[in-house]
């Protein structure tokens, strides 16, 4: 894992000190709400619908177990004793106090952490794999291009007051764990065929209410000049982005309206000017950044047996276990997605539990995922019932990865004061009408992303069945969405017609669930079968 | 002139700019001012007559100005970049480091509070148009 | 009838306005008239709240309530976390020894 230098803990202690100085300002009268939101929301501080929100960045999604802890610490010290996994892989609290903001930024300054750009019209923190650095599938381990993209990202001088805000995913293996297409930027790290390490270019991907697939933009960037072509295409976004409407001014607007070949010349342009200014940093920095990555120490000659005796845990190896690419070693999926929980929280306990299972079990890293889950990346094969003993105890032990009830859900109405409707009721309720366990796994792998309006937090355009929560006359209402994709299969959902209520959605749900099971040819998932036959037989069943 | 925080040694340039249509149409001005959004590009052939470009931020939301004074910088513009408008003390380290080495805010800003948000980053993580050396090559010498 | 609402500015805690302060329970807020500009101005100058603002509420057997569910949950709380709930205000509170 990256470990901070000298240097790195001086720019997160003095943004801490930046930050206090400002909140300072605001509570003796020196400057106005106004002038003070975009100040508190750089450092993720939102005002929503109960308190004052934190979002704080977990960079890459990767976590050791002290800073596990310390974000229990924080839940119990000052919010209510939990926070919220998000779909960005960071962490959120929801009840927040402006005069503890400053401490809780130091507290963790004191474990390598941040909220450092996790909001306001800049750029993002960077996701990843969760399966980074434990993947078989992947070139590399992505994670060294995601640290120094967020170096160069950090506090950059030009690009903080962009037209919008601007999310990058870096991933480095064809299977896609980041919905990496629906980001402003997509990296994809390759090789090409010479064998170098390049970086493939996406841009202009993106949900909210005008979802996008990011088009290819270059097909190989040599590595070492990753950070100039990134910040051609963000000077090309700043300058020419809208932002005389703010539901126009992201990126993929501006890619669309002046067509991707357009745009590809006016970064190629700006990325010739930019490449005799030397921006990008040498390749020892980089070899620098790598060495922190390098594999722990995996032991070899273990054992490839798993005792299956017990049935539950032989239920939870086979849903959230997956292939490691060391031998005697997996990769397991803590979900955070009990029946009739809330999607991505967890309590104060479960994140200590879960720091001590990182510590003890997988060479003290976790990992948060896209889909609101935490992830041990490094498990010996022979641990792993021990491991699922521990969940159990603690009721982390759902075997129910990409099934219909890990469900993705945002905040929704409950506690976003953008919101039109509740989404979290309506995820307990559809995981309570599949709670059995048998008939998840028939329906197989199932993609369901619920958002609680148009902004797209939950992803509804990219879940084989989305559900969009709508104000309709002032009450909640809910449209379906059927045969997205934010994997490699990247799609838009459609939406298959008029609305329901709470209610109606849950046995919509079930109806085309049922006309799936009818209708599926050999191990077809729901969004193959979706996209062998089209909308018409799932609308029929729906609205007759 | 009263609310202008300065950093350059020279004399202070008194020609008042001109708008960037008024100075394609006459040919001796040797100060400027780009409003957001105008093209930076196209004083690149008379950078080196040009004593002063004022920039203008509307609201300070508006970012376009940042590349607009990176570019001039880095076409090897050596007078006066002038960030005039909605500048807040907030912004000041950020446009400093993109070239503006003046600062005319609609709302004046107090000058201590100016070099304190100035002086208030040791490092940097990136190469920009200032002369800050980055991180990352104080980290390989 | 319309009530007014805001965030307190240290705790961002939902609060409502009672005639002379603000409280943390909707049923203390009172029905605001013609006054309430100047009352948003006068708080916001002082800093007790971040911002503030009137919603539409009525008078039901459980006490004001905000009509749009948005106000509603912001007055009642989360409504999937009823432990996290905001308690009715002690009947009782009259008799406390402070």
């Amino acid at each position: 894992m990256y470990k901070y230098d000298s240097f790195d803990q001086q720019m997160v202690d003095t943004r801490v000190e930046e930050f206090r100085d400002q909140v300072e300002r605001r509570l003796a009268g020196k400057i106005t709400e106004d002038q003070f939101k975009p100040l508190r929301l750089k450092n993720g501080l939102y005002l929503q619908l109960h308190a004052y929100m934190l979002r704080v960045a977990v960079p890459y999604g990767t976590l050791n177990s002290e800073q596990m802890r310390m974000l229990a610490h924080i839940a119990r010290k000052y919010d209510r004793g939990y926070g919220h996994f998000t779909t960005r892989q960071n962490i959120q609290y929801n009840w927040i106090k402006l005069e503890d903001a400053p401490d809780i930024l130091a507290d963790l300054a004191t474990v390598e952490m941040h909220a450092i750009q996790t909001s306001g019209n800049c750029i993002r923190n960077i996701s990843s794999d969760q399966y980074a650095g434990a993947a078989a599938d992947e070139v590399a381990d992505p994670r060294p291009y995601a640290e120094l993209l967020r170096q160069w990202s950090s506090f950059h001088p030009e690009f903080n007051y962009l037209p919008r805000k601007f999310k990058f995913a870096v991933i480095a293996a064809d299977e896609d764990r980041a919905a990496m297409r629906l980001h402003d930027i997509g990296i994809q790290i390759v090789r090409n065929d010479a064998g170098e390490i390049g970086a493939r270019y996406y841009a202009g991907g993106g949900m909210g209410r005008t979802p996008m697939i990011a088009p290819l933009i270059r097909e190989f960037v040599p590595i070492g000049e990753l950070v100039s072509y990134a910040e051609a295409i963000l000077r090309v976004y700043n300058r020419y982005g809208r932002r005389d409407n703010k539901y126009k001014a992201r990126i993929k607007i501006l890619v669309h309206e002046m067509g991707a070949e357009k745009f590809i010349e006016e970064v190629e342009a700006e990325f010739v000017h930019l490449q005799g200014q030397n921006i990008d940093a040498p390749a020892a920095e980089l070899e620098r950044i790598i060495a922190h990555f390098e594999e722990p120490a995996f032991e070899s000659g273990l054992s490839e047996d798993i005792d299956r005796t017990d049935p539950d845990f032989a239920v939870w190896l086979d849903q959230n276990v997956d292939a490691h690419k060391r031998p005697g070693y997996a990769i397991a999926t803590i979900s955070l997605k009990p029946a009739g929980g809330i999607p991505g929280d967890a309590s104060s306990a479960q994140m200590d539990l879960m720091a001590d299972l990182a510590e003890q079990f997988s060479f003290d890293e976790c990992r948060v995922t896209h889909s609101q889950n935490i992830v041990l990346p490094h498990v010996r094969k022979a641990d792993l019932y021990a491991l699922w003993q521990k969940l159990d105890e603690a009721g982390l032990a759902s075997p129910n990865l990409d099934l219909i009830s890990d469900i993705i859900a945002c905040p929704g109405l409950d506690y976003c004061s953008l919101a039109n409707a509740r989404s979290i009721p309506v995820a307990q309720k559809i995981a309570k009408r599949f709670a059995d366990i048998d008939r998840q796994k028939e329906l197989g792998e199932l993609k369901l992303k619920i958002s609680g309006c148009i902004n797209a937090c939950g992803h509804h355009h990219a879940g084989h069945i989305g559900i969009l929560g709508v104000d309709r006359k002032g009450t909640e209402n809910y449209q379906l969405l059927l045969g997205g994709s934010g994997a490699e299969d990247v799609s838009l959902a459609k939406i298959t017609g008029p609305g329901f209520d709470e209610d109606g959605i849950v046995d919509a749900i079930e109806t085309v669930t049922d006309v799936y099971v009818a209708q599926r040819e050999d191990d077809e998932r729901f969004v193959d079968t979706y996209r062998r036959l089209g909308m018409a037989p799932f609308k029929e069943a729906l609205y007759g | 002139m009263d609310n202008v925080l300065r950093f350059r040694d020279d004399e202070v340039h008194e020609e008042p700019a001109v708008t960037l249509d008024s100075f394609f149409g006459q040919s001796n001005a040797t100060a400027v001012r780009l409003e957001d959004g105008e093209d930076a590009r196209q004083l690149i052939p008379y950078l080196d007559r040009l004593a002063l470009i004022e920039i203008g931020f509307s609201n300070f939301g508006d970012g376009r100005g940042y590349s607009a004074a990176r570019i001039l910088r880095e076409h090897g513009y050596t007078g006066e970049l002038r960030a005039q408008g909605d500048v807040l003390v907030d912004q000041l380290a950020f446009m400093q480091r993109c070239g503006f080495d003046s600062f005319a805010p609609e709302k004046p800003i107090d000058a201590a509070d100016a070099q304190t948000a100035l002086s208030r980053w040791d490092n940097v993580y990136q190469k920009a148009a200032d002369d800050r050396t980055p991180i990352w090559s104080k980290r390989h010498g | 009838m319309k009530i007014l609402t805001g965030n307190e500015l240290k705790s961002g805690d939902v609060v409502w306005w009672t005639g002379y302060n603000w409280s943390r329970h909707v049923s203390d807020a009172i029905e605001v008239g013609d006054t309430v500009d100047q009352i948003i101005a006068r708080e916001i100058a002082a800093r007790t709240v971040s911002d503030c603002y009137t919603v539409d509420a009525e008078r039901t057997d459980a006490g004001i309530l905000p009509l749009h569910i948005k106000e509603k949950i912001r007055a009642t709380g989360p409504t999937v976390r009823p432990d996290l709930k905001i308690a009715p205000p002690d009947p009782a509170a009259g008799n406390w020894v402070i």
